[in-house]
């Protein structure tokens, strides 16, 4: 979220399109509720299916899974062509002004540079013209063709509400209906707010899909402002804290790079890290990235990480390819994969194309688990009749299933969707012989150490020198952690304006990451965390509702990163001379010698309004981009694409299957279907009676929603001659289950190209263990392809066949 | 159990003794349900399975969302789901409304308990079933307006929603208010309570719900659990919520005329019996009929003691 879940109560209208907020996320959705009764909020969903959200909202629009990018296109190209900006903003706060290289282009789907062979683009394009002092050049008039601002008006021209009714079945006043709501939040004193989740993301092109939002939310002026935002709901407790930490395959703590292998030293890790300012005088916060980066090495391996050996830069792997899920069960199906652990999640009931993930565990040597619950995935060799019909004798695979502490066992901070690290005590002690992630972690670190420094091995420097400074080494607690994470000078710090002046003394914690320094007298293992645990204590413990202006933003309540800031690029809530776009709704604001207001500013505290730097100081531009120079593997502005099973081709170039910049590997390339075979669509989504697979291990949820089902319309049940509440089974190419239809009005045949696409909702919460009845879950069907730049996979949007059937052997 | 003085009872079923007067009565409470902000999650449900330690079974899936499919001995609340497709402008409408006790200011299933003190109204309106006093005859199911009440098969008593009056009595809310995430179920006094539903009123008619108003009906005294309804004119589009809901005359004419006349035949079938005592002599018991019931006896040995076998 750049915003607040309490800010959400400004807002003058709130659209939730590409998730259900009500349904996934009930008690944050208190604030859209809020928002309606006091603020007299209208609220808009689009969704392919009547949600739980839909049924409260002021207005409602379906549209066909995995046609958004058209949808919002045509939001933008209303935008733009009826002059419903808000054009300052725009102007001052976006890279509208900045021109394009004149290579640039755009043409029957793809953007210049592509290679057919590789499925990637040259960017080189991709990029603004630069001046002799390489600042990017400007034309404030926004007239130049070049201009970014009149390549988007190009771009998105094709978007008629003609082309959106076409391409996402959405009826064409119903569509207009949407823009004209949505265009009224172009008045600095309107805002609109954007409530998305795994609806969007979970696509070939999820992160376009955002984008496009992003765009519109720029064009209104609604980023930085109270009430607006783009405002991503976590799936998960704890995601977000998650990300911030780095898990993900290709990252660093803090969303630092893991180094690639073209990266073999330090010196040409950061040769492409300078973040040069691409205009005169702006300030590009990321031109701190060394700081980051040795204060992390330096939390890493202490004394051992020095200027001498390049803060240890060799310890670090290097990539050769990103090892996100898809590739690691890839490599596991081709034999190349001998251990696994699975930590906290269930991939055999979540993963895409169940039959793979099947065939890849039984690959494995040995996998180990680590759960507070009994997953399917500890149990995937266990035969279950229909729910699991494997031959267990032909499994080899040694599986260790280790129970875990769940979040209400141990102490800790989670981080919400507003970015707010919030801690926690244990409530009650683990069960049985369940034991925290930590105790497992350590356990397996100091075992491991003791090996290499026993019996030696290839390359045990990175192991044996880990710094390990825990009172208990084998259970560091959650406070030590926190402190670790939050950071501390490990030598006097000085203020470098006055070296003379100690910052913060040796040993103690850091205040904020401007303290951290590249000289490797500050230790911080995560720098967006720095302020979280200092010597005043632990501030993500704080529960003090104070909260000036009614702003909802509480900033005494838990610790926000970064530096407790609430909602990011705060000070684009105010214009270029410094004076908030709504008086009512202010937030950072020049008081004549300082930025001030209800939240940390987003900006140099002393910076002029006159000295003209941009707010959007994370960019080394200074300003949001609407274009987004290379980026993004899949292009600089969204672009319609299909998913990779869809009923129609790509109205604008039927030769496109998919995302063009997508990975597909090529048994799953083969392994989609086609429409004349699978002629629904099918969609997964989450029920709010459970949450994943967690609930269904209890009792009163297993009441609430006891039974696998699929959603269908009134007519397709006609069609097929399928009941309510009768057996079906549903099937794509890749794999077969059987459920109970859920027969309603909620879902209705969409025309798509002149033709009626029926939708088939699938949730995800059953399996085979646990209360609830055995069940399927959608990912026995989904196709294995991932988002072109994060690799999430395509679990929204893919090709399916149903019929009616009797109940499975096994129930 | 529910005698009158310490439970502050306004009403006591099958009872002729009157109630306390000296006492304040203080403030009715009521239950407001906003059907408008309702999202249908159903943490009402689970808050009072949780709170109230019932365990509903684990069902099927019937083609709907409503699970248990209906009011149980277990299940004293439901979220039950409706689709319709609204005449007037051709939009689809899904309706979610949380079905349970209404704790009518005029109980039908007070009126219609045969056993004294086995339904029991306390003076802040809160109706309540007392189990140690109830019989399972299941009048009271026959008296509802609102079909709400359900007979245990385990134990043959009458369950239904007691608003948390064991919540209320220590000051808190009742636990389905207390759970719900949008504040769409609140909980306070009668008039705080309509004061709420008013101004919820004024926002929905300003957003095309003409209709719009609070669910209080009167055919049944009023009520203390109340809706706000975007359909007031139509409430039997939320899943057959009566339109005017009264209590059958069967319960008046049973209460009333047909109580006195079976007052007499008892009356009179005591007279008889009394004759016949005197006349006849006392009625044996069989060897058979010893004999019969050693059997019935012998077969229930090691099975689960129900109310019957207890009764051999």
């Amino acid at each position: 979220m750049t915003n607040a879940w309490g800010d959400i109560k400004h807002a003058d209208l709130v659209v939730v399109m590409g998730g259900n907020a009500a349904e996934a996320h009930p008690c944050g959705f208190k604030w859209v509720v809020e928002a309606k009764a006091h603020r007299g909020a209208k609220l808009i969903v689009v969704d392919p299916r009547f949600t739980r959200t839909a049924s409260v909202a002021d207005f409602y629009c379906p549209i066909r899974p995995g046609s958004d990018i058209a949808f919002l296109g045509g939001v933008i190209n209303y935008l733009l062509s009826n002059d419903k900006i808000q054009k300052d903003y725009v102007k001052a706060y976006t890279n509208a002004t900045f021109l394009v290289k004149p290579e640039f282009g755009w043409s029957e789907g793809l953007f210049t540079g592509y290679n057919e062979e590789k499925r990637d683009y040259d960017r080189s394009s991709w990029d603004y013209q630069m001046d002799e002092q390489g600042f990017a050049r400007v034309d404030e008039t926004m007239t130049d063709p070049r201009s970014v601002f009149q390549l988007m008006k190009q771009h998105f021209a094709i978007y008629t509400p003609e082309l959106v009714e076409r391409v996402c079945g959405s009826p064409r006043d119903k569509f207009l209906k949407v823009c004209e709501m949505i265009s009224e939040c172009s008045s600095p004193t309107k805002t609109m707010t954007s409530m998305y989740a795994l609806g969007w993301t979970q696509h070939s092109k999820g992160a376009q899909n955002i984008r496009g939002m992003a765009m519109v939310q720029l064009l209104l002026g609604n980023i930085g402002v109270r009430g607006g935002g783009m405002n991503a709901l976590r799936g998960h407790s704890n995601i977000q804290g998650l990300t911030d930490l780095g898990l993900l395959s290709n990252m660093l703590p803090g969303y630092l790079n893991l180094p690639t292998e073209k990266e073999k030293d330090f010196g040409t890790y950061m040769s492409t890290r300078g973040f040069k300012p691409l205009r005169p005088g702006q300030t590009s916060f990321w031109q701190n990235y060394k700081k980051f980066f040795v204060s992390f090495q330096k939390s890493m391996w202490g004394d051992r990480a020095t200027a001498e050996n390049d803060w240890a830069y060799d310890w670090l792997p290097k990539l050769d390819v990103t090892y996100d899920v898809l590739r690691t069960f890839e490599l596991m199906n081709q034999g190349k994969v001998t251990g696994y652990f699975c930590q906290g999640f269930n991939p055999l009931m979540t993963f895409p194309n169940r039959g793979k993930i099947t065939a890849g565990l039984a690959k494995l040597k040995w996998l180990v688990t680590m759960d507070p619950l009994d997953t399917e995935t500890s149990r995937f060799w266990e035969n279950h009749g229909e729910f699991n019909d494997v031959k267990t004798a032909d499994i080899q695979t040694e599986v260790f299933q280790l129970p875990t502490s769940c979040f209400a066992e141990d102490e800790g901070s989670i981080v919400n969707s507003g970015r707010w690290l919030q801690w926690h005590n244990a409530a009650v002690s683990p069960p049985a012989e369940a034991r925290s992630d930590v105790f497992i972690m350590a356990g397996l670190h100091l075992r491991l150490k003791e090996l290499y420094l026993k019996e030696g091995g290839a390359f045990p420097d990175p192991i044996v020198n880990l710094r390990w400074p825990y009172a208990q080494p084998e259970e560091p607690s959650a406070e030590e952690l926190a402190k670790e994470m939050n950071g501390q000078a490990l030598s006097d710090v000085f203020d470098p304006t006055d070296p003379t002046k100690v910052l913060v003394q040796k040993g103690k914690q850091v205040d904020t990451f401007a303290q951290l320094r590249d000289d490797g007298s500050t230790a911080s293992f995560c720098w967006i965390y720095a302020g979280c645990f200092t010597e005043a204590g632990n501030q993500t413990s704080r529960r003090d509702t104070y909260d000036p202006g009614d702003t909802g933003l509480a900033p005494r309540w838990a610790w926000a990163w970064p530096v407790n800031r609430r909602i990011l690029y705060n000070r684009a809530s105010s214009d270029v001379s410094g004076k908030p776009w709504d008086e009512s709704r202010k937030l950072v604001w020049w008081s004549g010698e300082r930025w001030t207001g209800y939240d940390v500013p987003d900006y140099g505290p002393t910076v002029k309004p006159e000295q003209a730097v941009g707010p959007f100081i994370m960019n080394p531009e200074g300003v949001a981009r609407l274009f987004t120079r290379g980026m993004m593997r899949d292009g600089p502005f969204p672009s319609h694409y299909e998913p990779f099973e869809s009923p129609v081709a790509n109205v604008i170039n039927p030769k496109i299957r998919g995302n063009p910049a997508a990975r597909i590997f090529k048994a799953d390339l083969e392994a989609l279907g086609s429409p004349d075979q699978f002629p629904y669509v099918g969609t997964s989504y989450r029920l709010t009676e459970h949450f994943h697979q967690w609930t269904k291990h209890v009792w009163v949820n297993a009441a609430l929603q006891p039974e696998f089902f699929v959603e269908i319309s009134e007519e397709l049940a006609k069609e097929k001659g399928i009941e309510k509440g009768g057996w079906v089974r549903v099937w794509s190419n890749r794999g077969s289950l059987k459920a109970k239809a859920v027969v309603t009005k909620r879902i209705k045949p969409l025309m798509v190209d002149g033709r009626p696409v029926h939708v088939v909702g699938i949730p995800q919460h059953w399996g085979f263990i646990g209360k609830t009845k055995k069940g399927h879950n959608p990912n026995s069907l989904t196709p294995f392809v991932g988002d072109a730049n994060i690799e999430t996979p395509e679990y929204k949007a893919f090709l399916v066949n149903i019929e009616p059937t009797s109940a499975p052997a096994v129930a | 159990m529910a005698s009158y003085q310490s439970l502050d009872i306004k009403r006591r079923s099958a009872s002729t003794s009157t109630p306390p007067t000296v006492r304040s009565t203080g403030l009715e409470v009521a239950k407001l349900i906003d059907v408008s902000k309702c999202i249908g999650c159903k943490a009402c449900q689970s808050a009072c399975l949780e709170w109230n330690n019932l365990k509903e079974e684990v069902g099927v899936n019937t083609g709907v969302y409503d699970n248990p499919h209906d009011l149980t001995p277990n299940s004293w609340t439901l979220m039950r789901f409706s689709e319709w497709d609204n005449p007037d402008n051709g939009n689809f409408e899904w309706l979610i409304r949380k079905d349970g006790c209404m704790h009518c200011a005029d109980p039908g299933c007070l009126k219609a308990c045969p056993s004294p003190g086995a339904i029991v109204q306390y003076t802040n309106g809160i109706v309540d079933f007392v189990s140690e006093n109830c019989i399972g005859c299941a009048y009271c199911v026959k008296g509802c307006p609102f079909n709400i009440p359900r007979i245990s098969q385990v134990d043959r008593k009458a369950y239904k929603c007691t608003l948390c009056s064991d919540r209320v009595s220590v000051g808190m809310g009742p636990a389905c208010a207390k759970a719900c995430p949008t504040a769409a179920i609140m909980f306070g006094t009668k008039e705080d309570m309509k004061d709420q539903a008013a101004q919820r009123i004024v926002d929905l008619k300003s957003r095309g719900f003409a209709n719009a108003g609070l669910y209080d009906p009167q055919g049944v005294g009023g009520t203390h659990v109340m809706y706000v309804l975007h359909h007031l004119d139509k409430p039997e589009i939320y899943a057959g919520l009566p339109k005017d809901p009264q209590i059958s005359p069967l319960v008046s004419a049973w209460k009333g005329g047909a109580k006195l006349l079976a007052l007499g035949a008892i009356a009179f079938a005591a007279v008889g019996a009394f004759f016949h005592h005197t006349i006849v002599g006392p009625n044996r018991v069989t060897d058979t009929d010893e004999a019969n019931a050693a059997d019935l006896a012998e077969e229930a040995n090691g099975a689960e003691p129900t109310p019957e076998t207890r009764t051999l």
